[in-house]
């Protein structure tokens, strides 16, 4: 099975990886998955006061399809609100890469890293968590 | 060195261009069936068969009439193992095998299951072998066979054949090994080693895809299998179809070559199989899967913790190894035999099996080495688990939410 060119791409040349001091209350991390499923996302959103993302940043232990989905959605991430973070759909994410039907679940890692991350921001500035109203599992 | 390189050899073996040479004519001339007793067609295929038959049975240490030639290994463990449940049904209905075999063992056991064979599964320890007390100890008077492996397709490691035929032979039960990743590497003696059936292929030694053999013992004991495909009764009655001679006669030129070179060859693979593993092994957290002592010259499986194994792949762009990482199949499911060796899920998921060859040089070996590195070195700096072992994290503490 071959990669999409803009797998390689984002495979090749990932975007925001790295780090943010996930002590700060403005910054939100989500980890997500599970070495022995053979993926693991960390993502992380760096918020400011008016609700929007100004950086994000990813590490991932996965296949070519899983560091793909979440370099995009660092892209994607940065400069948007978290309302419109958290409308992001992992279909989304297939259809922009052309993920192949037995790679889609890199995607909904991604999804659901986004979402473990506005959380974990959310809960530390007093807020509740939100409850996606999807569930893929 | 042209790109990408082919390390991939287990999987399946280029061609030897002598091999392709002597199967030309057989294409185009020499084109007969070789069940045509009565015309000059028939004959000069047949007699490209009998040829052959005698280069494979020379490789093996068998007689040419132990040779059943079959589609390929996975037909030949079919055979066998299907075929000798059916023919000693009267004497029991047990045979063990282990957990490391491939496939085509495992499934016709698990098929024959169903017809009411009792299967036992050994399980091997954590270098790969396994345990001959606990062989011993599974072994019944219901136990007409015995199925282990002679060297593992995914660690390479070499199990005790002679020693495993000893006592199987001692309980009065056959013993059937499936040879397809030693046959044409290491010297495999029929006689010497105790076997009483035995399946190898082709193109795993460089030669064509599409034939493999069954050998099976006539004398001391006596061994047969009931056929498991009806029709023209040819080789012997136990494999009915019109014989693939083009492909039967590189079997039988690719058998001579290894006969010939294989001594050589070996000494030169294990040379630089040491070598890629001594220069990959200096990485952090890396290392080697399956007995270290015991196993081909040609295979060196390799975890490189921290980071995903199809992802790794992935970076190694100009190579051809294979992956332990569920991700290259659509189970998700990482290899079974690492699982089998104890290794955990995440280290299964990080292995890469490099497989040397024939045409396999030291410049692309060194190329292998330090490609690999780059890549092992990208994915870890990609890697939150590598941040997280280097923080000192225990990641067995980790409560990770399962997707």
């Amino acid at each position: 099975m071959a990669y999409s060119d803009k797998v390689i791409d984002h495979y090749t040349n990932p975007r925001n990886v790295g780090t943010l001091d996930k002590s700060k209350n403005n910054v939100g991390t989500g980890l997500v998955g599970a070495p022995e499923c053979g993926d693991v996302m960390r993502l992380q959103i760096e918020v400011d006061a008016n609700n929007v993302i100004t950086d994000a940043k990813f590490k991932t232990f996965g296949c070519g399809s899983a560091i793909a989905s979440s370099s995009l959605a660092t892209e994607w991430l940065k400069g948007k609100s978290i309302d419109d973070a958290m409308a992001i759909d992992n279909m989304d994410i297939v259809e922009e890469l052309a993920l192949p039907p037995v790679k889609i679940h890199c995607s909904v890692l991604a999804e659901d890293a986004i979402k473990a991350a506005i959380n974990d921001y959310r809960v530390k500035n007093g807020l509740e968590a939100l409850v996606s109203e999807k569930s893929h599992h | 060195m042209n790109l990408p390189i082919y390390l991939d050899n287990n999987a399946t073996t280029p061609m030897d261009p002598r091999v392709l040479e002597a199967m030309i004519p057989y294409f185009t001339q020499k084109f007969g069936n070789a069940a045509s007793r009565n015309h000059p067609f028939g004959w000069a295929a047949e007699e490209g068969v009998d040829y052959a038959r005698e280069q494979v049975a020379k490789l093996i240490g068998a007689n040419e009439k132990e040779i059943i030639f079959t589609s390929g290994a996975t037909e030949a463990n079919n055979l066998a193992i299907k075929g000798v449940f059916e023919m000693y049904k009267d004497k029991g209905n047990h045979i063990i095998t282990c957990t490391t075999e491939h496939k085509a063992v495992l499934d016709a056991c698990k098929h024959l299951e169903k017809l009411g064979a009792e299967i036992t599964y050994l399980q091997v320890k954590s270098d790969g072998l396994i345990n001959l007390q606990e062989l011993e100890n599974a072994i019944t008077d219901k136990t007409i066979l015995v199925s282990i492996m002679y060297g593992n397709n995914e660690i390479g490691v070499i199990q005790p054949i002679k020693e495993i035929s000893a006592i199987t032979h001692k309980h009065g039960a056959l013993f059937f090994t499936d040879a397809t990743q030693a046959v044409g590497k290491i010297p495999v003696d029929v006689i010497a080693d105790g076997i009483d059936l035995m399946a190898f292929s082709a193109h795993k030694m460089y030669g064509p895809k599409g034939v493999g053999a069954l050998y099976v013992r006539r004398k001391n004991p006596r061994v047969k299998v009931t056929a498991q495909m009806d029709g023209g009764g040819h080789e012997r009655g136990m494999r009915s179809g019109t014989l693939n001679v083009p492909g039967i006669v590189g079997f039988g030129k690719a058998c001579e070559l290894c006969n010939l070179e294989m001594a050589e060859e070996a000494k030169r693979l294990s040379a630089l199989r040491d070598k890629l593993e001594s220069s990959l092994t200096i990485l952090e957290e890396s290392y080697v899967n399956g007995n270290r002592e015991y196993r081909l010259p040609h295979v060196a499986n390799i975890s490189f913790k921290y980071v995903e194994g199809e992802g790794l792949m992935m970076a190694m762009k100009d190579m051809a190894v294979s992956s332990g990482s569920a991700c290259t199949s659509a189970s998700l499911e990482p290899s079974y035999v690492l699982k089998s060796l104890g290794l955990s899920d995440d280290l299964a998921h990080s292995s890469i099996r490099f497989g040397l060859g024939r045409f396999t040089t030291e410049e692309e070996v060194n190329f292998a080495i330090e490609q690999t590195k780059k890549a092992v070195n990208h994915l870890r700096d990609l890697s939150p688990l590598w941040e997280m072992f280097k923080e000192g994290i225990d990641l067995d503490k980790v409560e990770w939410v399962e997707h």
